[in-house]
């Protein structure tokens, strides 16, 4: 369980995280600047296990992967929004952040209501009002992907798999 | 049932037909990664086990965003491409002073050809859909598995159409037939999907002006950005494509989920205001906007047909005072030859800073970043809060020939006014 933080329409990557932080990949040294053009109260005020709720178009902008792991660092578990970016989603999967569509709960849930996902149910409950929303499954493929720890662990497995073949052809590598 | 151009493209590389919504995995012809998403991938790659790239020939990485190093961690960064592309014997390593900005660098010099397939770590890779390239842009770990397979997947995507009509006024470009556009479909209004442009008036564009359209396909969500090869499109690949290209149309009886029109017979010359690209609004609306700052560059405006524009304009004038005009060439190629041609003493005799190929303000990055409560015109793509700089600096959006009209009046102006022509 934790309070959600809401935001609206186009939360792009340059406010998830700015370029003058874009020196590192590390999510811990990036999730202290989370957020913080946005609203300074966030990286001060967040603990751990709260979760962030945007609107439509959330991580539109820059391909830069460090706004997923800004916002893995931060200690966020998930994120609720409308619909989200192309490439923000599917380096959120990538890098096992889920990241939940629920125009429902972007529209019930309001600043600082505590909020809690059911990932298995497909539900999330805010028990500050006593609601309750649906959120859109996941692609099978990406449900997959995330199941399987992510894109480099699926490289990991072809290269064991690659390496075995050779071995098994002779090869020596 | 037909294809549209995305589909085509995915298809010739599948050898079967695809259809939109389908999952597939491809092969890819060129992946790309910069100084900032490099490294994070190279991590990737490197921590998965990985030892070898797919294609030494076909992994392109250019230090474009920091450079050069605005201080010692991005110089780590550039540090860490250096070892990998060095060690990998990559044949496209574009290290500092041999490149630029990767958008611009790749179609210049023929890396990227019509036909291909290209996943980058970096969200304007859609510049290249003006060949008629699938291309899109991807993050780092997306660029680490193609990196080390030569494959990536894709969701095939939906296509909307954009039709332009009618003889465009002067001092219209492509920037302002793509600002028109995002601002009538919104930031997300071609979200997952591929735009492919068309119509006689996309048909007489440069090939510069088209790789601006496509630029900003991501400022819509997009997925990928086509314009339909031709005559303009061979005649430009002819002398630098080093592979191939391949010239793909869509099929007459292709399915699109939208069609949109466009005359722009009466479009003006466009402005984006603060803090989306949507935001724009038609120059005649703009009204009185005093400038501290305008900035001429980035992989959406800084070939060298956009420098022989603001350089005509500025050509004879200077700077408003207390006004500051930063140019930079996107490549060092059109550094080149914009110094071979007589524009960089424009410039400077004009009063505009001029420095070497680099994202630098775009991104607030470095040479030129904002400061609270400044108000900069820029020819790049994205105004978002805090792109530039300080949260609360303002950013518009504009062609290089409104940006050099503005840095010569201090305020956003139309190029007509200050050459004492009607404006249209
Ligand atoms: S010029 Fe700007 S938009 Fe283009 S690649 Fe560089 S930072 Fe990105």
């Amino acid at each position: 369980m934790g309070r959600a933080w809401k935001y609206g329409d186009n939360v792009d990557t340059d406010v998830i995280i700015p370029a003058r932080y874009l020196v590192t990949g590390d999510p811990n040294q990036l999730g202290p600047h989370c957020l913080e053009n946005l609203d300074p109260a966030f990286p001060t005020g967040h603990k751990p296990g709260d979760i962030i709720v945007g609107g439509r178009n959330f991580g539109c902008g820059s391909s830069r992967e460090h706004a997923p792991l800004a916002i893995k660092g931060a200690g966020v578990p998930c994120v609720i929004a409308v619909s989200f970016a192309r490439i923000f989603f599917r380096n959120a999967i990538n890098i096992g952040l889920p990241v939940y569509e629920s125009p429902e709960a972007a529209a019930g849930i309001s600043m600082g209501d505590e909020i809690e996902v059911e990932a298995g149910k497909g539900m999330v409950l805010n028990r500050t009002r006593g609601e309750q929303y649906a959120i859109r499954p996941l692609p099978p493929f990406m449900q997959e992907l995330l199941d399987a720890g992510g894109l480099m662990a699926r490289l990991t497995q072809e290269l064991a798999r690659e390496h075995v073949g050779n071995m098994g052809n002779g090869g020596t590598t | 049932m037909g294809m549209t151009l995305a589909e085509k493209l995915l298809a010739a590389k599948l050898g079967r037909p695809v259809e939109a919504g389908e999952l597939v995995e491809v092969p890819v012809d060129l992946v790309m990664g910069n100084d900032i998403t490099a490294p994070v991938a190279i991590h990737a790659f490197e921590a998965a086990g990985a030892t070898r790239v797919f294609d030494p020939d076909r992994v392109a990485l250019v230090a474009s965003h920091f450079v050069p190093a605005r201080d010692a961690s991005s110089a780590n960064q550039t540090s860490i491409m250096r070892r990998f592309a060095l060690a990998h014997n990559l044949r496209h390593y574009y290290p500092e002073g041999t490149g630029g900005i990767e958008h611009t660098l790749l179609p210049e010099r023929g890396i990227v050809v019509s036909g291909d397939i290209v996943v980058g770590a970096d969200s304007h890779t859609c510049t290249y859909g003006a060949l008629g390239a699938f291309a899109t842009g991807v993050g780092s770990t997306d660029l680490a598995y193609a990196m080390a397979t030569g494959r990536t997947w894709f969701k095939v995507p939906e296509t909307m159409s954009f039709m332009y009509h009618g003889q465009r006024q002067p001092w219209v470009t492509g920037k302002d037939f793509i600002l028109h556009t995002i601002h009538l479909i919104g930031d997300d209004g071609a979200l997952y999907r591929s735009m492919e442009f068309s119509g006689d008036a996309v048909g007489q564009l440069p090939m510069e002006d088209r790789l601006t359209m496509s630029n900003m396909t991501i400022e819509a969500g997009g997925k990928v950005g086509l314009v339909l090869p031709d005559a303009i499109t061979e005649a430009y690949e002819r002398d630098r494509a080093l592979r191939t290209p391949h010239f793909l149309t869509p099929d007459p009886d292709a399915a699109y989920v939208a069609r949109i029109d466009v005359d722009v017979s009466r479009l003006e010359p466009q402005v984006a205001f603060p803090s989306l690209p949507s935001k724009t609004r038609p120059l005649s609306d703009v009204g009185d906007v005093p400038l501290d700052q305008v900035f001429i560059g980035s992989c959406t405006n800084g070939r060298l047909t956009d420098l022989r524009i603001a350089a005509r304009l500025l050509q004879g004038r200077r700077v408003a005072p207390n006004l500051r005009l930063i140019v930079i060439p996107a490549t060092q190629d059109v550094y080149l030859q914009a110094l071979q041609e007589g524009l960089i003493e424009v410039f400077v005799q004009a009063g505009a800073m001029v420095s070497a190929a680099t994202c630098g303000p775009c991104l607030g990055g470095h040479t030129g970043v904002l400061g609270a409560g400044e108000r900069c015109l820029s020819t790049s793509n994205r105004n978002y809060v805090g792109r530039m700089g300080d949260p609360g600096a303002e950013v518009y959006l504009a062609s290089p020939a409104v940006a050099a009209a503005s840095a010569v009046t201090g305020r956003i102006t139309h190029p007509a006014e200050i050459l004492g022509e009607e404006v249209a």
